[in-house]
């Protein structure tokens, strides 16, 4: 088991917890309606209204929480404050998007069982009109409140007979309960669909613009209960006619010389405003947030074309801040309105600027390419430079890479650019000698599947190389490129230069390994190095990796050297 | 990020809506509800939209992501051909099949789902989207055989040049073969 409890033990643990809520709630709801007030509803209904009122429960509790994990930003700010107490709880946020998605599954599932017990709710209210028999309690009790209208229990009120085409589908039409419940059923099980990954991942806009159906969801919730057509007996008819004593004598209630009065019945006030208002109140904060910083200037300073299609872009915005490896939100109008799409921060936040590095490889990244001149042989003109919006910077885990004395950081392909800034960042806490850095070693590991994506990391180490040849610092950083593909052609010409003091790919000293490596290897190497030490891992790569490093890191913690791990994920 | 294809979502639409028309289906027989032959319907539906919809198609641009055992429903599905290539017959179908769905409570959502999934194909046919089956790999990776290969070889192999090959007398251990008859000096 090695140490799972250090790196999953509090997930784990807000996962039961959040589970027994539920669970409670359940059961606690389900027994709420086995009281006498429900006795004669019960009578119409059995368990069916039970179990529709415990996920009832339940739903309140989860459309409370789903709200949550979406507020970026205060989430950001919830782990800022958190950080200084615990980075293991700071980095629970980090699982922001995987809670929302249980908490989504958990709706539809109570969802599913709430509409079919009021399947059944309806079936049998319908029913007792329709056996007009006054032997019979249950018509007997349906015929309560057809005068006044308003002490009812049967929410269906008439029969066939009376009104044609009353039917459970028309009443549910025309009930407030039933429409709304319709119409956010309808709501949430399109979000669900275009939330599959194979069209999130492909037609993001189709997820997106979809996905706002969730406020026509929060309205209908809210007006579902208005209806108050769940009804038991009210509290001063409870002390005349108490269902234990007058349930036999219901063919004379109300008759003169008798106990029992006929019982008048009444719905519960509407409940889930009290659990959602809260959640939407913050989530309304968080857009207003995130508008607000959109609307802040944004200064395109640089354009850099790098090879293998990659678009660097340097802005300024006032007031800007980041830490290492952060990432932002970024818009542009001139491309889509209403488009934000993540980047990973490139710069370190010593610099006077801030970058990403984009890789074109959709119509949004195309779109921005040209706006900003891309495809023009000559340099733009900075007032031609398209306008942008930028949301965040948000927190991730790379923040933590300072607070562990060994690192080791993995980066695939493109998932190498948080440790950009990373890698700037620490080589500028060096020089500015003042400062203490904790952070003594780092391996970083950089598996490619192709050699032209080098380039603008591979200057970035060139330069690191150099200045710490010149500080004398050559064994603080040790880095490793593995490239996972090549050609013959290629092949061929790395037999030859195998010689050669500088690689012959990337420039650099240190030489680039072929396929992948042996990570039983490295971190046993690794471990051996760094007895008795918290090994920090990062990685920013495809969940295979994830799942191979996170489970070498479970096997070589042990006696001493503790390896976490710590995963991006965008 | 590609241009959509409207299929794709309408295909999960349409799954989905053959589930809850299956679900409510049952929970009507199961209850004993009255007009129980529309729940009986009702599962019917469901079963069959779930078969025709359980096979994703090809994506025309991109990687199309196989659902877990698939392939003998492709084949299933493809062997009815245009009926269910082409999308303005599945649109149309779906269309249909929903309307019954719409006569008891327990068919009801299902029924909106499916003509919910019933719209967005109508989309994808007008988009002139088709329903491809996604076959095995192995069927379409073998490359035609180029037509030089059926023509015997006009050139003799390459071979290093004469000198070499010809068994010198002062060195005959690096010739390449075993000469039976002994090597005599030449004088040309």
């Amino acid at each position: 088991m090695g140490n799972f409890a250090a790196n999953e033990g509090l997930s784990v643990f807000v996962i039961l917890v959040w589970l027994g809520i539920n669970a409670y709630l359940f059961v606690q709801f389900y027994m709420n309606f086995l009281t006498e007030r429900w006795f004669y509803t019960r009578v119409l209904l059995g368990d069916a209204l039970s179990w529709a009122r415990a996920p009832a429960a339940c739903l309140n509790f989860n459309c409370m929480l789903i709200l949550l994990p979406v507020c970026r930003n205060l989430l950001s700010f919830l782990r800022g404050s958190i950080q200084c107490c615990s980075r293991t709880a700071a980095r629970q946020l980090d699982r922001n998007i995987t809670f929302h998605k249980l908490v989504a599954y958990m709706i539809a599932f109570h969802t599913a069982v709430h509409i079919i017990a009021h399947l059944f709710n309806f079936e049998w209210f319908m029913g007792a009109q329709l056996y007009r028999n006054s032997s019979s309690l249950p018509f007997v009790l349906s015929q309560i409140g057809t005068g006044d209208n308003a002490s009812y229990l049967n929410p269906i009120r008439t029969d066939q007979t009376i009104v044609p085409n009353t039917n459970p589908t028309i009443v549910m039409f025309t009930t407030i309960a039933g429409l709304t419940g319709v119409v956010i059923t309808l709501a949430l099980i399109l979000i669900i669909t275009s939330s599959m990954e194979v069209i999130r991942r492909s037609y993001f806009e189709v997820f997106w613009y979809t996905h706002h159906l969730f406020i026509i969801f929060f309205i209908g919730l809210v007006f579902h209960g208005f209806g108050r057509i769940v009804r038991g007996q009210t509290a001063t008819s409870l002390l005349e006619n108490k269902p234990s004593q007058c349930k036999d004598q219901f063919e004379s209630w109300g008759m003169n010389g008798t106990f029992c009065p006929k019982p008048e019945f009444a719905g519960n006030p509407p409940m889930t405003w009290k659990w959602v208002v809260g959640p939407m109140i913050l989530y309304v904060c968080e857009r207003l947030v995130r508008f607000y910083r959109s609307q802040q200037k944004v200064v395109i300073t640089k354009v850099v074309m790098h090879p293998s299609k990659t678009l660097e872009l340097q802005m300024k915005r006032k007031g800007f801040s980041m830490e290492v490896g952060q990432y932002v939100f970024m818009q542009c109008p001139c491309v889509s309105q209403l488009e934000w799409h993540p980047f990973t921060l490139t710069s370190a936040p010593e610099e006077d600027h801030f970058s990403v590095h984009i890789r074109i490889v959709g119509d949004w990244t195309q779109g921005l390419y040209e706006a900003c001149g891309g495809d023009k042989n000559e340099t733009q003109e900075a007032w031609k430079l398209p306008k942008m919006a930028i949301d965040g910077p948000f927190g991730t885990a790379s923040e933590d890479v300072f607070g562990y004395e060994v690192v080791m950081l993995v980066g695939a392909g493109i998932g190498v650019t948080p440790f950009a800034s990373v890698l700037k960042s620490v080589w500028y806490k060096h020089i500015q000698e003042n400062q203490n850095v904790f952070t003594k070693k780092i391996y970083f590991y950089w598996l490619c599947p192709e050699t032209q994506a080098f380039e603008w990391f591979a200057d970035l180490l060139q330069s690191l190389e150099g200045q710490m040849t010149e500080k004398g610092m050559v064994d603080f950083l040790s880095y490793n490129i593995y490239l996972t593909r090549w050609k013959e052609t290629e092949a061929a010409h790395f037999r030859v230069h195998h010689e050669a003091e500088n690689d012959p790919i990337t420039g650099l000293k240190q030489k680039t390994l072929y396929g992948k490596p042996n990570w039983d290897n490295e971190f046993t190497t690794i471990g051996t190095k760094h007895p008795e030490k918290k090994v920090g891992v990062f990685l920013c790569g495809p969940t295979q990796l994830a799942d191979v490093l996170e489970k070498q890191c479970l096997s070589h913690s042990e006696a001493g050297v503790k390896f976490i791990f710590n995963k991006e994920n965008f | 990020n590609g241009k959509i294809e409207w299929a794709m979502w309408a295909n999960e639409q349409a799954l989905a809506a053959g589930l809850i028309l299956l679900t409510g289906g049952i929970v009507g027989v199961a209850g004993q509800f009255r007009d129980r032959e529309f729940a009986a319907y009702s599962i019917a539906a469901g079963v069959f939209v779930c078969l025709l919809e359980y096979p994703r198609g090809k994506r025309n641009k991109g990687t199309s992501v196989e659902r877990t055992g698939q392939y003998c429903f492709t084949v299933c599905v493809k062997s009815f051909g245009p009926l269910t290539r082409n999308y303005y017959v599945r649109a149309f179908l779906h269309a249909a099949i929903c309307v019954p769905g719409g006569f008891i409570l327990a068919a009801v959502l299902g029924c909106v789902c499916l003509g919910i999934a019933s719209l967005i194909y109508l989309a994808a046919a007008i988009r002139g989207e088709q329903w491809e089956p996604i076959l095995p790999w192995k069927e379409s990776a073998r490359k035609p055989v180029g037509e030089s290969i059926k023509l015997p070889p006009q050139n003799p192999p390459p071979r290093p040049p004469a000198e070499m090959r010809r068994k010198r007398a002062e060195d005959l251990e690096a010739a390449a073969y075993v000469n039976p008859i002994a090597v005599t000096a030449n004088d040309d």
